[in-house]
This record gives C-alpha cells, structure tokens and sequence, in this order.
C-alpha cells in the first residue's frame, strides 16, 4: 500500500518540476539566460534552471525515514526526472504540430527549441533531454542515501562552482589587471569558467567544506573559547578594521562599471534602511514610500538645476539638507491622516498616496513647475573646494557616507528607547498604547525618520545622474526596497545590506535578469515568506520570537499528545 | 489634561481641516463649472455621456470588487493578487481564443457563441490562476500573522503580471469587437455605445446570479457561514478549505468576465492592465463596504461615476490644467478618504473598523 502511495508522490512531484520546467520555457528565462554559460561548453544557465528541476524532483520524489530500498528510492528518482522531461517534450512536438505557435506564445521560438532539444533532431534531442533528466532524477534521489558526512561538503562544492561560474564576468574584470594574461585564459572560458576550473573549484570547495567540517571548525571554536576576553576584542577589532579599509578601497579594486553597480546597491541600502524603520522596526507596511525618494530627489533638482525650472541655484550640499528636510515633512503630514490606520489598510494607503504622487508629477497641471515627463536636467554636482563629484568614484564615497549615518541613526535608535518602542508597537498596538507608548509621536517617529533617509538618498540619487524623470520613480521602487528588507530580514540591519546585495546587485550584474526580475522578486517574496519568514540574515530578536512561537506550538501539541494517550 | 488627550485634539483638527478642504473645493469647483461658466462648456447629452460612461465603467469596478470583498469576507486579508486574475483571464483568452475566432470570421458570424467561448476561456483562466495561488501562496499562512499574506499576495500579484508578459510578450493586445457591437444604439430616443450596454446587462445579470447563488445554494450557505466563524463552521461539517477555494473560484470568475468585457470597451489588452484596476476595484469595495456584496456593487457604480463625472465637473471648474489626467488622482483620493473617514464603508458592518 505504502509502496505505491510513495510512487504517487513521485509522479506528483515529476509532473510538478516539468510544469515548471515548461513554464520557465515557454516565458522565456531559459533561452534569454542560456548566453551565460556557467562552465564554457558544458552549463549554461538556462540549461541550469531545466536541470535543476529535475535534480530537485529526485530529491523530493521519495518520503525521506520511511525505510525505502535503494531499487525502489533509485526508481522514484527515475519516474520523477522522467516525468520531469515530459511537458517539456511535448512542448517541442507542440512547435511541429503548431508552427503558428509564436504568434500566440512569443517565447517559444526556435532558439528555445534548439536549447531543449540540443541542436538536435526533434526526436534524437527529445531522448536526450530524457536521459539526462531521468539520470539527474536518479541522482537527485539517491544524494539523500548518502552519508551525513559526504552530503554537505558536495553540496558546499556545487554550490561554490555555480557561483563561480555564475560571477566568472565579474570575476574576470577584477583580476584582468592583476594576474597574467595565460592563467586568466586558463582559468576562464568566453563567457564562463572551463571545465577545468569547474572540477578544480569543486575538488577545493568539497575538500575544503569536508575538513572545515571535519577538524577547522572544531578547532577554532576551540581556540576562540580558550581565548582571553582582551585578544578577542582586539581579534574583533582587526576584522573590522580590515572590513572597513576592505570597503573603502572597494572602487579602486572594482573599476568604474562596478562602482556604478554598487552605487546603485547603496541607493537601495539607503532606501532599504528607511524602509526597515517604518516597516521592520514600527511594523507598518509602507507601499508608497518612493513618493519620499521622488521628493527628495526633486527638491534637490529644483534647488540646484542651472535649467530654466531652477529656484534658488544652490550648491548641492546647501540644498542636502533642505531635501531631506521635506522629505521628512511629507513623511510627518503623509503619516498623520494614517495614524489610526492598521495593517493591510494602511498599506494601500500608501500605496494611495505613492500613486497620487506619481499621476501628480507626470499631469500638465505641475509641468511648469517640476517639468512633466521631460524631468529636470542639468542638475548640480556637489562640489569640496574646487574638486567636484563626477566619476561614480566619487559618489561611492558620498553614498557610502550616506549609508553610515543611516546604519548608526538606526542602530542607535533600535537600542533606544525609540526603537523598543516601535518594536512593541509592531507586536500589539494596543498593548503597545496600555504600557503607555505615545503611539502618535511614536509612529509619526517612524514615518519620519524613514521619510528622512530616502530623502536623502533621493537627493544624492539627483546629483549622481544629474537629471531626473519622473518614471524612475514608480511603484517597482518601492516593491524593490519591500522585496530586498523582506527577503534580507525584517528589522534586522546586515539584512539590509544583503538583501540589497542579492535583490539589487546581481541583476544589475546579470543583465538577462532585467526582464524576468518582477517575476524573480515575486516569487521569492513568497517563497521567504513560506520557508524562512525571518529572511536571509534575520535579526536575533525576530528569529527568537519566530522559533519560540514554533517551539511553543511543538511544545502545545506534545502537551495534547501526552494528554490524549494520558486519557 | 493629559499630554494623550492633546494630540488626540491635534489629529482631530488636522483630519476635520482636511475633510473641509476636500468639501469646500469640490463644492467651489461645482459651483464654478456650473454657474459661473469657468473652462469648457458642455451640453446635456456629453453631460450624459459622461454619466453613462462612468456607469460602465463602473459595472466593471463593480464585478471585480466582488472579488475583493468575497475573499475579505472569508478571510479577512486583501488579496492583492485580484487585479492580476483578471488580467490573466483577459490576456489568455484575447491571444489563445478571441484573435482565432475573430481572423477565421467566426466571430462576426456568431457573435454571441464567440463572445461566450471567449467569456469561458477567460473564466477558466481566471479560476485555474486564482486557485493555484491561493494553494500555494495563502493557504500554507492561513495561521501567520495578518501582514504575511498581504507580502504573498503583492509577491503573487507582481508573479502573475510579468508571468503573461513573458508568455505573451509586453506588447499591447488588441481584443476583437464583433462588428455588431461597433457603432451606437438608440434606446428611448438617447444613443448609447454598444458595447456600453453590453457591459451593463452583463453585469446585471451576474450579479442577480451571485447573489442567487449566495443565497439559495448549499455553498452560498456554506460561504456564509465560513465568513461568520471558520471554526464553528467547520464542526458543522463544513469543508472550509474547499469553501475558502470555492470562493476565490467566484470573485476569479467574476474576474474572469469583467477581463472580456474590458476588453470590448477598451479593444485592447495588456499585461499590466490589472494593476490600477484591481486597485480602483479595491476602493470600490471598501468604498460600498468591503465583506458585503450590494456594496461592492454600489461602491463600484460610485466610484465610476465619480471618476468620470468629476474631472469635467469639479476639477475643470477649479481651473486646473489638463483636468482629465487628474482621473486617476480622484480615484485614489476617495481610496484615501473612505479608508481615513469611513472604513466601514457605505453600507458595510462596523467590524470593518475592528479589522482595519
């Protein structure tokens, strides 16, 4: 009984992974992220997400601890990967059957089918691809048969040679001025690493993981308890230190293309940081909060424009602090109509408020105040002395500045008073009120305080492109920064910063990206939510109060358990 | 007095100026256009046509709000994933059904078939998506905390949008109109477009089948009782997560027909064209009273007019500029309004406030 209970699963879980699998296909991630090649010749990306479905499928195809014989786990993995490869077989006799079909489905074009079938027959590639999805279903099956021990380290090793792979461009642009020309063509292929880079990468991160499992781990815990309180202070300042000259000397290492990513990541940190006080800290979801990027960004194109929309023709840093400071006004007087509102009400208000803004901006009634959709040009650099601000370079360090202050602000005001009390109020309102927290100049704090900080990174996303228009100011803005605090880990400050890495900074890198990037947040702002709500690097308090909730709820249901068997 | 009761007095005074405000330049803006003859002057039938195309528009905001404030019954969680049911319905069945049948003639040789088969495509698009989110991205949170569902949900809404646009490319989509509902027709000596009263009717006839089906059928009855109580209901019998399933069924199906019907009035589709709707949808439920259907369907007919009636009405009367983009700003700002001043809504219960 059992036993074909578990073969269900498997077909289940196979005909999930090839709905998935076609789906990736037919809206066209699999062709348009097949010209990064991870290993020259052999991966490519897009062959990577077809793969990887099924490799996943074999890992999911069998109840793991249910005593299934190795025949039957290597058969699961087999039904699973092969049903994996079938819609998206069927997708290739589909484009025969159908060769209108582009009309309708403008991603399934013959490059894909190409893809799919490997630049073979229809027939020849059909078999192929079920092959190899069947060989990667057996596989993915049978890594759970191995030992602890083993497991870990080959997953480290995998993952580290598709990271690798992934980054190769970037990886090549950094050391291209450093290493010799022949170890660089060695080690890197067109547009990926070679085959021997990839078995080299993953012999090392393996080996590597096995023994850090093995001996270094225990080894250095060890040397870290035996450590005197004094050494290990100064261990912590020597990692800082070298953290904080590691940064600072960031754009000289990474050349003018990545400084310009990275001063679009700080943007975002910028934002991010804002953000995580109303939304991580106060709990109070904000949908339109680009509108106070808007406003600081255009206070500070009026006031510092040469164009015929100028008022004033101040000097960026005299016109910095009157962005910010409206910024932070329309915070407080956005905030106050909201005060009594909850939850999700709360969030389309503001997401109310975002679009008023938006229509507001592009509408002929502002155009000659603010310039319409034409925007405002020739916006002013900021200028020391006589050196001016022009090569992303130089922003680098201004945005850099500008992140510093709003990591300090919010770390200083999350073990404040302030910030205890933003966090009760995210718990319980009304709790929060009975304690005696001002819940009006609390969360008008908030609203404030985050209003402030996107200000100020609209003011010095204004001077860096010296010109603005008012699409860069829409509602995916604010969606990127929800999407990159959630998925970093709400209210937690590293979190910020990773996920700004992560949301941000590699489809910046990865430009097939760009197009299926919406898609790509959406799902993993559900999938975060589903597997990890405290996200990627969560703070200490959330994940405590996650666990304990889940330790309670364990905790309860042994409790009826132990009561029923009791009775 | 205590410092509270202060700023208690502060807030009330700021919201009560800003109500004024509102009311002052809307009656100032009236007066004006009316009166005292500021901007363009209209005749009596642009004046209806106005009316009537707010109505239709309207019917439409209605018959997805019904989506909203079904699911809000339930659940009590704003599914913000609404707005993208319709679209997929739109989409799926102009590019797979309506482009075929309109290049073959058929058509225009069957129009009420066509329209049908399309209308069903739509629904079962619509259905099959709004399921398969609420499977994976609701029902595994039905126990979290109120602000996790919502976060599926725009993650939901955001999947679904650029789905489509990879499946069927970012380009506008234009929808056929059967050559029949092209043109006017003269009913009661006014003329009215075509596909105007084609968007009425239907919604009419939806609508008395909604509420026919809520009333007097075993899953009306079962719906309602999961809107009272889950818990209870469940020890009643019922399947609450089928219930929960078939009720997302309706508002996507409803979904589903307004998609066509946007299409005939609009003759184009989008991938992006359930965003601002499903917000303005919203705001139509919460506006008529979110939880309770009359009042998604007044709210929605509201709503419309409003929206088309009072750029030429009040804000031309103001003198403003460009005055028929500011359509758009007269929507969100009665969102902003109903959810400040009345969240219970029109004719909606007082739990709303409880749950805001």
């Amino acid at each position: 009984m059992t036993q074909t209970a578990n073969f269900g699963k498997a077909v289940r879980i196979g005909l999930i992974a090839g709905v998935v699998a076609l789906s990736v296909s037919a809206i066209g991630m699999v062709q348009s992220f097949d010209v990064r090649d991870i290993i020259t010749g052999v991966l490519t990306l897009g062959q990577l997400l077809l793969f990887g479905a099924a490799l996943l499928a074999g890992y999911f195809s069998w109840q793991k601890g249910e005593g299934v014989a190795p025949l039957g786990v290597v058969l699961r993995g087999l039904t699973a990967g092969l049903l994996t490869a079938v819609p998206v077989i069927a997708l290739i006799f589909l484009t025969i059957a159908w060769p209108g079909i582009r009309t309708s489905f403008v991603n399934v074009s013959p490059a894909l089918i190409e893809i799919l079938t490997f630049g073979q027959e229809p027939v020849t590639g059909s078999l192929i691809l079920l092959a190899v999805m069947g060989v990667l279903g057996v596989l993915g099956a049978a890594f759970d048969m191995l030992p602890q021990r083993i497991q870990k380290p080959l997953l480290y090793g995998l993952l580290w040679t598709l990271c690798i792979g992934l980054l190769s461009e970037i990886l090549l642009l950094i050391l291209r001025p450093y290493a010799p020309r022949g170890l660089l063509s060695f080690l890197f292929g067109a547009k990926g690493i070679t085959p021997v880079t990839a078995v080299l990468i993953f012999i090392l991160a393996t080996v590597g993981s096995a023994w850090w499992a093995a001996q270094g781990q225990g080894a250095m815990q060890q040397r870290r308890a035996t450590m005197s309180p004094s050494t290990a202070t100064q261990l912590r300042r020597l990692n800082i230190g070298l953290l904080i000259i590691f940064i600072l000397m960031l754009p000289i290492i990474m050349g003018t293309y990545l400084t310009e990513v990275a001063n679009i990541v700080g943007t975002f940190i910028l934002m991010g940081l804002g953000l995580n006080i109303v939304v991580g800290f106060a709990g109070l979801l904000d949908l339109g909060y680009v509108a106070f990027f808007a406003i600081g960004a255009y206070v500070m194109g009026l006031l510092t424009t040469e164009g015929h929309l100028g008022i004033g023709g101040l000097s960026f840093w005299t016109a910095l602090p009157f962005s910010v400071l409206a910024a932070t006004t329309a915070g407080i007087i956005l905030g106050i109509p909201v005060l009594r509102m909850r939850g999700d009400y709360l969030a389309i208000v503001t997401l109310g408020f975002g679009e008023i803004i938006r229509v507001l901006v592009v509408s002929d009634l502002l155009k000659p105040y603010i310039g319409g959709a034409q925007g405002i040009l020739q916006i002013g650099r900021p200028q020391i002395g006589s050196f001016v601000f022009v090569q992303p370079q130089h922003f680098y360090y201004l945005i850099l500045a500008g992140c510093l202050l709003a990591a300090f602000v919010s770390w200083r005001f999350r073990d404040a008073r302030l910030g205890r009390q933003w966090m009760a109020l995210r718990e319980d309102e009304d709790v929060a009120e009975a304690m005696g927290i001002r819940l009006v100049s609390t969360k008008l704090m908030a609203f404030a305080t985050g209003a402030a900080f996107s200000g100020l990174a609209g003011a010095i996303f204004a001077a860096r492109l010296s010109s603005i228009f008012p699409h860069s100011f829409n509602l995916l803005i604010s969606i990127n920064v929800l999407s990159l605090i959630i998925v970093g880990g709400l209210g937690s400050l590293p979190g910020v910063v990773v996920g700004a890495l992560v949301l941000v900074g590699l489809p910046e890198l990865l430009r097939e990206f760009a197009e299926y990037r919406m898609l790509l947040y959406g799902a993993l702002l559900i999938v975060t939510m589903l597997l990890r709500p405290e996200g990627l690097w969560p703070s200490p308090i959330r994940r405590r109060e996650l666990h304990e909730a889940e330790e309670m709820a364990h905790r309860h249901d042994d409790e009826l358990e132990e009561a029923s068997s009791l009775a | 007095m205590s410092p509270r009761f202060k700023e208690i007095d502060f807030i009330g005074v700021f919201l009560w100026l800003f109500r004024a405000v509102i009311i002052v330049l809307v009656i100032y803006g009236t007066v004006a256009k009316l009166f005292l003859g500021v901007g363009n002057t209209y005749s009596a039938s642009t004046w209806l046509d106005f009316f009537i195309s707010g109505l239709s528009q309207g019917s439409l905001y209605a018959l997805i709000a019904l989506g909203y404030t079904m699911v809000y019954g339930v659940l009590f969680m704003i599914n913000f994933a609404h707005g993208e049911f319709f679209m997929s319905g739109a989409v799926t069945s102009t590019v797979l059904v309506a482009t075929y049948l309109s290049a073959s003639g058929f058509l225009d040789s069957n129009p009420l078939l066509g329209l049908l088969l399309i209308t069903a495509v739509s629904i079962l698009t619509a259905i099959g998506i709004s399921l398969l989110t609420e499977r994976i991205a609701y029902r595994p949170l039905r126990r979290a905390p109120r602000l996790v569902p919502l976060i599926t949900a725009i993650g939901a809404s955001f999947f679904w949008q650029y789905f489509f646009r990879g499946l069927f490319g970012s380009a506008l989509i234009p929808f056929p109109v059967p050559a029949v509902l092209q043109g006017r027709i003269s009913i009661f000596g006014l003329e009215f477009l075509r596909t105007r009263v084609v968007v009425m009717a239907t919604t009419v006839l939806a609508l008395i089948f909604l509420s026919l089906f809520i009333q007097r059928t075993k899953t009306g009855k079962a719906i309602r009782a999961v809107a009272e109580d889950k818990d209870v209901a469940a020890l009643m019998g019922i399947n609450v997560d089928r219930t929960i399933s078939i009720t997302f069924a309706i508002g996507a199906s409803m979904a589903g027909i307004a998609g066509v019907l946007w299409g005939l009035v609009f003759r184009q589709v989008h991938f992006y064209m359930g965003f601002v709707p499903g917000i303005k949808a919203f705001t139509a439920a919460v506006f008529g009273g979110i939880g309770s259907i009359p009042g998604a369907a007044l709210g929605g007919l509201l709503l419309g007019v409003i929206e088309a009636v009072g750029p030429p009405l009040f804000l031309e009367g103001l003198g403003l500029t460009g005055a028929h983009q500011l359509k758009d700003v007269i929507a969100f700002t009665m969102l902003v309004l109903v959810l400040i001043f009345r969240p219970q809504g029109l004719i909606g219960e007082k739990l709303a406030e409880k749950k805001a």
